[in-house]
């Protein structure tokens, strides 16, 4: 039952996400769903295995903690606190982030599941995760709130690889742990010398190329 | 299975790295590219099926792949000191090390027999090969190394829910770990089929992003355009070579549990579609190393269209890797070496590199000519291939569309080509010092003398490796 509720608050903090225009309550939201998402394996009953536990303190301390506090250091090193103009503005994002969950419902609802296990919202959840992910790169113009679209469609990797935790932790660990921790850290780098080029983190600075 | 052609490029990096010499750092580069080729030229001499429950092991299909990434890193790594001495206000450092990284990378990818050691292979390839793109360091790279991780991430990020996706198709039909790729074929009848099918959706829009394919090309041209020719040739022929192979893996799984007819569709429909999105952009293109990289998309175009023709045509595919790496390194090496001399790569600054840089303009008119099917280079016997059987395997319209836009990019390419090559000199032209040299066009004369070779012969063993690789693709263990 646990697991059903935090299932359900992941999905809202999705519409928080994409509603909100201040970046650091962005990536706040963003540290809470990894939290929430952290806290899951624990409530699926599986018992306390070693490989549940670390997933679970790596995905807390990785998504709750380390990358917004990265974030925010790069944040506080260019003064901007607003999404201004973002390509595709917040009313017309949180109607597209309610469509996309409704198609994940329908999508998830054309997948047969392994009977008898509490995965029941597991994919649907994932795939409006990773859509909500999706639209953050594509609709924001800061390059770092395209980095927490990605760890927004990280978070929604990380929600179906849990329904193979106890099969395949190791392949599931591996994944999605390197995805996550090697996709910010290079984006990081990447930030740091956009700040430093540009003096600024506005990614339409990043449009001289093409055709 | 054989580690040292893992490690000691690997090895090579960390040493290429730590020392402060520049000229031993080079031929640390050189000696281990050859070490490598050598190496592999008799690991593959005892190719075969590695045996089951072996998470590496160097097969047919593996092992066609890294010799050719092999083959063309020799290239680079000869025409690498040349270049660096061209560049001493550039670490070296850095750019040594991502390019032996990415060796030993690559040659973990070739011999991984199980799908998640091939998504880790293929995440810090893209790891290895970003600083590459950076190497200009001003804002041009930086914003084009921005759209390559950014846009790679998402697709490696996509690759691995698909493997995740068919992770889960063997695991809800009962088949136990590990997942190697022998496994899933051998028991591929219990595999869940939905989820096989979203699963090799994923992994090929995200490979395919690896790859370049459209619409997922779009960092292609900005990274290939303001890279250096050298990592230019080894994105356009080893970076997608392994993105290619980790789709095939899939593939010959998808091929194995029945699926092929739904799988083969996506691909002839991505192929086309590729292929006509880089024409449009061919056409009337100012800028020649983002022509290379449209052509490149292009080419990925092709490869998977003969995958998705499937039978005769598959295993020419396969032999399209080869022609297409080859070929691609000649041009990319020749068009860095104009671009130096005349300090752009926009046409009307760049015209007539047949008078100023005369080797150099020679190498990329054919290099031009050879990739885009003129017999007597290999890709033309690729290309006549693939178009041969889906004519005569029912694809007609394929066939002829395949055709119809070869000869289209053909026009489109040649037009821009041709200016730069024999265009009148322009008043706004600059002059730079570079002239070539033997070292700075050897290395293009033997690449592009080994696809001429590869048009007209291949050895019996190589001949052998390729139907035994083009059968694997098709979904036999």
């Amino acid at each position: 039952m646990l697991h059903d509720i935090l299932i359900t608050l992941t999905v809202l903090t999705n519409f928080t996400l994409v509603a909100t225009s201040r970046i650091h309550k962005s990536i706040q939201v963003a540290a809470f769903q990894g939290v929430l998402l952290g806290l899951l394996p624990l409530t699926l009953g599986l018992g306390f295995h070693i490989h549940i536990l670390l997933m679970a303190a790596a995905a807390v301390i990785v998504k709750g903690w380390f990358i917004p506090f990265l974030l925010r250091r790069a944040l506080a090193k260019v003064h901007i606190h607003r999404e201004v103009h973002p390509y595709i503005g917040y009313t017309v994002s949180l109607m597209l982030c309610a469509l996309g969950t409704g198609m994940s419902i329908v999508l998830a609802h054309n997948l047969p599941l392994k009977p008898g296990g509490p995965f029941a919202l597991f994919v649907p959840a994932a795939l409006a995760t990773l859509f909500t992910g999706f639209l953050l790169l594509v609709s924001r113009r800061k390059a770092i709130t395209q980095v927490v679209g990605y760890l927004v469609l990280e978070n929604g990797i990380y929600l179906f690889g849990l329904m193979l935790i106890e099969a395949m932790p190791i392949l599931v660990e591996t994944g999605v742990l390197l995805d996550l921790f090697v996709g910010i850290f290079v984006m990081g780098i990447v930030i740091n010398h956009i700040t430093v080029a540009f003096d600024s983190m506005d990614t339409r600075q990043l449009a001289e190329l093409k055709d | 299975m054989t580690w040292y052609l893992i490690v000691l490029p690997l090895l090579a990096a960390g040493v290429a790295f730590a020392i402060p010499s520049p000229i031993w750092r080079v031929r640390i580069l050189t000696a281990t590219a050859i070490l490598h080729l050598i190496g592999l030229l008799v690991a593959l001499r005892g190719w075969g099926t590695p045996p089951a429950g072996a998470w590496l092991g160097l097969d047919a299909l593996g092992g066609w792949v890294l010799l050719v990434i092999s083959v063309l890193f020799l290239v680079c790594a000869l025409y690498a000191p040349a270049y660096l001495a061209l560049r001493p206000d550039r670490d070296g450092r850095i750019f040594t090390g991502s390019l032996l990284s990415f060796l030993g990378l690559a040659s973990l990818l070739a011999q991984s027999q199980h799908p998640g050691i091939t998504w880790v292979a293929i995440e810090t390839t893209t790891l290895a090969t970003a600083p590459l793109i950076y190497f200009n360091h001003n804002r041009h790279s930086l914003e084009a190394t921005w759209k390559y991780l950014l846009i790679g991430s998402v697709g490696i990020a996509l690759a691995l829910l698909g493997t995740l996706f068919i992770a889960y198709a063997a695991n809800m039909g009962g088949v136990e770990e590990p997942l190697l790729y022998g496994r899933l074929m051998h028991d591929s009848a219990l595999l869940s089929r939905p989820w096989l099918r979203a699963g090799f959706v994923l992994t090929l829009v995200g490979y395919g992003t690896k790859m370049g394919l459209a619409p997922m090309h779009t960092w292609k041209p900005d990274a290939y355009g303001e890279t250096p020719g050298i990592v230019g040739a080894l994105l356009a022929g080893g970076v997608t070579s392994c993105a290619f192979l980790a789709l095939l893996r899939i593939y010959a799984v998808v091929a194995a549990a029945g699926e092929a007819p739904f799988a083969r569709e996506l691909l002839v429909g991505f192929g086309l579609l590729s292929m006509t999105w880089a024409m449009v952009f061919m056409v009337r293109q100012l800028d020649f190393k983002r022509l290379l990289a449209y052509s490149s998309v292009e080419h990925m175009g092709i490869l998977v269209l003969g995958i998705g023709i499937g039978g005769n045509a598959a295993k020419f595919a396969l032999f399209h890797l080869a022609a297409n790496a080859l070929v691609k390194s000649v041009l990319f090496l020749s068009a860095g070496n104009i671009h130096r001399s005349y300090a752009s790569k926009q046409l009307p600054f760049v015209t007539g590199a047949i008078r100023r840089t005369p080797i150099s303009g020679w190498l990329f008119l054919l290099g031009f000519l050879a990739i885009t099917g003129t017999p007597p280079f290999a890709p033309f016997i690729s290309e006549f291939n693939i178009a041969y059987t889906a004519l005569t395997t029912g694809h007609v319209w394929v066939g002829t569309a395949f055709l119809v836009l070869l000869g289209a990019i053909f026009l489109g390419m040649s037009d821009t080509v041709i200016k730069v090559v024999f265009g009148t000199p322009s008043a706004q032209r600059v002059r730079t010092p570079y002239k070539d040299t033997f070292a700075t066009t050897a290395p293009m004369i033997a690449a592009l003398a080994l696809a001429l070779v590869m048009g007209l012969w291949l050895p019996r063993p190589l001949q052998d490796m390729l139907q035994s690789a083009a059968l694997m693709v098709g979904g036999q263990p």
